[in-house]
């Protein structure tokens, strides 16, 4: 791919890494809306779901966002109206920056660097500024309270989701995300390598620690605090209508599928699948699907948990963090930094 | 770099501010308005909370915005008329509305249903209790933020809605009960339909009592959360559920029986000692499984005969007052029937059980959290038809 990508020029190159980006981004969200929201609810809620449109309600999600562009972009009379406008925006962006550093095959990659997972979890922060501007912009108390809720939450996991991470990087040697989808690929399991070493094995804990906190920073119940639905109404959704409801919207189902191929790639060994060789060419056309079929996998978990558990409270979900969590990823580096010095 | 003086003043002026901010930190109280139009005050009522960040500092809850007069209505309609308005009272579990109703009219006239219709009557009775409370055991758990069960919910509440239709011909407005007896008997096969209908709650009682019940953030975000003292509770006027989870062992269709037949059956009033949300949703749950028992019992014994007594086709009370309360869904609801001897009644005060309950909320939300309001008014459970009538 690259020897492919170096005979192009410039503007060519971009808009090849646009066009997939916008791929990643839409096909993965559209999957996941479809899959989980639409059919696996419905189904786990004992009704059909969407029939109508197209075979099995597949098309569905098309008329939904044809739906959406035809509503009028209210904006409330006393709100900050650029702040106001511009908040979906900033949310969407920090998806887009996520993916940039993913991995989908040996060489299927946007930019490779060495700073991989460092520069991915200091960019989901920005969506919390994007979530902070609507509830503030917004000019309605359901929408401030939401946005103060989710300020507070999303901060106060992001710390047990950054000391998650630090294990996997402790036991890779690196931050890069393709050296440790590699790391995973090429490891052992006491001297048996068939089926590479992903991570999920040595760093249970922190794969635990990672979807838990996770599942907060996509702020899916059981944290749905922010968005609670019987109580703020939607949160700091509350105001948006039309088009940037539909930001709102494809930002948490895409922000849903990269956090979960982020976690895939820590954990689950990214796009490799055992029995191949990690330099075969095959891997940059199956690589992508593979870490799509481990997304696939890990935000039906996410769902499956949004769908059955009631939300915790405020107080209680920062007790959970900084008391459980916390101190819980802080043992997990101690150990698996003792275990890599002395093994 | 040279600093201008404006620059600088600018800066005096800011480290003034800073000092006085944190001299004098002052926090401004909001009011928060939680309703007419709210998702979850199922209904319209409104709480107007003041909040000290997320505390509650003060909460009214402000009712009348469904208010259809009732009360008044009933005086320009004859009695078998009034049925029908009071059928929309507590609109999940209709037929309960009519019994105390037709009971005062059927003391005031002297009458008395035929055994079949009175244990027919306690049957439907007991059946809208059930579709009544099925729908909060789903809907409390979407109070607190699991969507799932209100489904399950919906799903056998139907078993329930059914064999209400089939017998009355209205899923949810009845208007079956009649001065002196029912309207029709029962259909063939009716029976044992009911039988597997009940057999069917019982089962969404346990998968309630696995999904939601036993889930540690279900009982995390209720146990503790709106606490009501039992003599709190009682000087409100708390009835039903709502007293029986404060440990008031208190439930008038054991206490003072008229005109149901629940004393002939075997059945237990269910308590809870710890008054909050927790137990209000326990002693509803157990609730449920005993309504199942009472039904499954009264279906056995089920005497033969008429189903209505001799009424006059023209029905003309004469003059007197009455008072009967039974135990609705809800709590106690009680009709007090003034009549002058006309075709309608001079007078009808309805007692509904959700006006009591909800009365109690300011004393109830007075420091709780914001997620906490809705948990509280989700469990005292009431239902807006039932409070402003």
């Amino acid at each position: 791919m690259i020897s492919l990508l170096a005979e192009l020029s410039y503007w060519q190159v971009t808009s090849i890494r646009l066009a997939a980006g916008l791929v990643a981004v839409l096909l993965v969200a559209g999957t996941l809306v479809y899959a989980h929201l639409f059919k696996m609810v419905s189904f786990m809620q004992s009704r059909l779901g969407p029939m109508e449109a197209g075979p099995y309600g597949s098309l569905q999600l098309l008329a939904e966002i044809g739906k959406f562009l035809q509503k009028e972009d209210i904006v409330p009379r006393r709100a900050d109206r650029f702040v106001f406008k511009a908040a979906p925006f900033v949310v969407l962006t920090s998806t887009f920056l996520l993916l940039v550093v993913l991995p989908g095959g040996p060489d299927a990659w946007f930019i490779t660097t060495d700073l991989g997972i460092y520069l991915a979890m200091a960019v989901s922060s920005v969506s919390v500024i994007g979530i902070l501007m609507a509830g503030w912009g917004s000019a309605s108390k359901y929408s401030l309270l939401g946005g103060l809720r989710a300020t507070g939450q999303l901060i106060a996991y992001e710390l047990p989701l950054l000391l998650a991470v630090v294990g996997v990087v402790i036991q890779a040697e690196t931050m890069n995300l393709q050296e440790i989808v590699l790391a995973q690929a090429n490891g052992e399991i006491f001297g048996w390598g068939l089926i590479g070493n992903p991570f999920i094995l040595t760093q249970f804990a922190g794969f635990v620690i990672f979807m838990i906190a996770m599942q907060a920073e996509l702020t899916q119940t059981p944290f749905d605090m922010p968005v609670a639905e019987s109580e703020l109404v939607t949160g700091y959704m509350t105001e948006y209508s039309g088009l940037r409801f539909l930001l709102f919207f494809i930002g948490e189902f895409a922000t849903a599928g990269v956090f979960s191929a982020i976690a895939a790639v820590l954990f689950l060994g990214g796009w490799y699948v055992p029995g191949l060789d990690p330099a075969d060419n095959l891997f940059n056309v199956l690589g992508p699907l593979v870490l799509m079929g481990k997304v696939v996998v890990l935000t039906f978990l996410v769902f499956w948990i949004r769908f059955t558990f009631p939300r915790f409270r405020e107080d209680q979900l920062q007790r959970l963090a900084w008391k459980f969590l916390v101190p819980l990823a802080l043992a997990n580096i101690v150990v698996t930094g003792v275990l890599k010095v002395v093994v | 770099m040279t600093v201008t003086e404006r620059q600088q003043l600018s800066y005096i002026a800011a480290q003034a501010a800073d000092a006085r901010v944190n001299l004098e930190i002052e926090t401004e109280g909001m009011t928060l308005n939680i309703g007419p139009q709210h998702p979850a005050t199922h209904g319209t009522l409104r709480i107007v909370a003041k909040l000290d960040g997320e505390q509650v500092v003060a909460a009214d809850p402000v009712m009348g915005y469904m208010h259809r007069g009732y009360e008044k209505l009933a005086e320009v309609r004859t009695y078998p008329q009034v049925t029908t308005l009071i059928n929309r009272i507590d609109w999940l579990g209709s037929f309960a509305n009519e019994v105390p109703f037709i009971l005062a009219a059927e003391r005031l006239m002297e009458v008395e249903a035929p055994p079949r219709a009175q244990w027919i009557r306690t049957i439907l009775f007991e059946l809208s209790r059930i579709a009544n409370i099925t729908l909060f055991l789903g809907d409390m758990a979407v109070q607190v933020g699991a969507i799932t069960p209100v489904f399950f919910a919906f799903r056998d509440r139907e078993h329930v809605l059914n064999q209400i239709e089939a017998a009355t011909g209205g899923r949810f407005h009845p208007n079956f009960d009649r001065i002196g007896g029912l309207k029709d008997d029962l259909p063939a096969g009716w029976i044992a339909e009911t039988r597997r209908a009940m057999r069917k709650i019982r089962n969404f009682c346990d998968e309630i009592e696995e999904l939601v019940e036993g889930n540690e953030i279900f009982q995390a975000r209720t146990r503790g959360i709106g606490v009501i003292p039992p003599d709190v509770g009682l000087s409100y006027g708390l009835s039903g559920a709502n007293i029986r989870a404060s440990g008031v062992d208190w439930d008038v269709r054991r206490d003072s029986p008229c005109g149901l037949v629940h004393d002939q059956v075997d059945w237990k009033v269910w308590t809870h000692p710890d008054g909050d949300s927790f137990a209000r949703f326990w002693v509803r749950l157990q609730e449920t499984r005993e309504a199942t028992k009472i039904v499954d019992q009264l279906l056995d014994g089920i005497p033969p005969g008429p189903i209505m007594a001799k009424v006059p086709v023209i029905i003309k009370v004469p003059a007197g007052e009455a008072y009967v309360e039974t135990e609705n869904p809800l709590g106690v609801m009680g009709y007090y029937v003034v009549s002058k001897g006309d075709l309608n009644p001079f007078r009808v005060k309805i007692r509904s059980a959700s006006f009591s309950n909800v009365s109690i909320t300011p004393w109830l939300l007075k420091g709780v959290y914001v997620p906490d309001i809705i948990t509280i008014l989700g469990s005292l459970y009431f239902i807006l038809g039932d409070i402003d009538r």
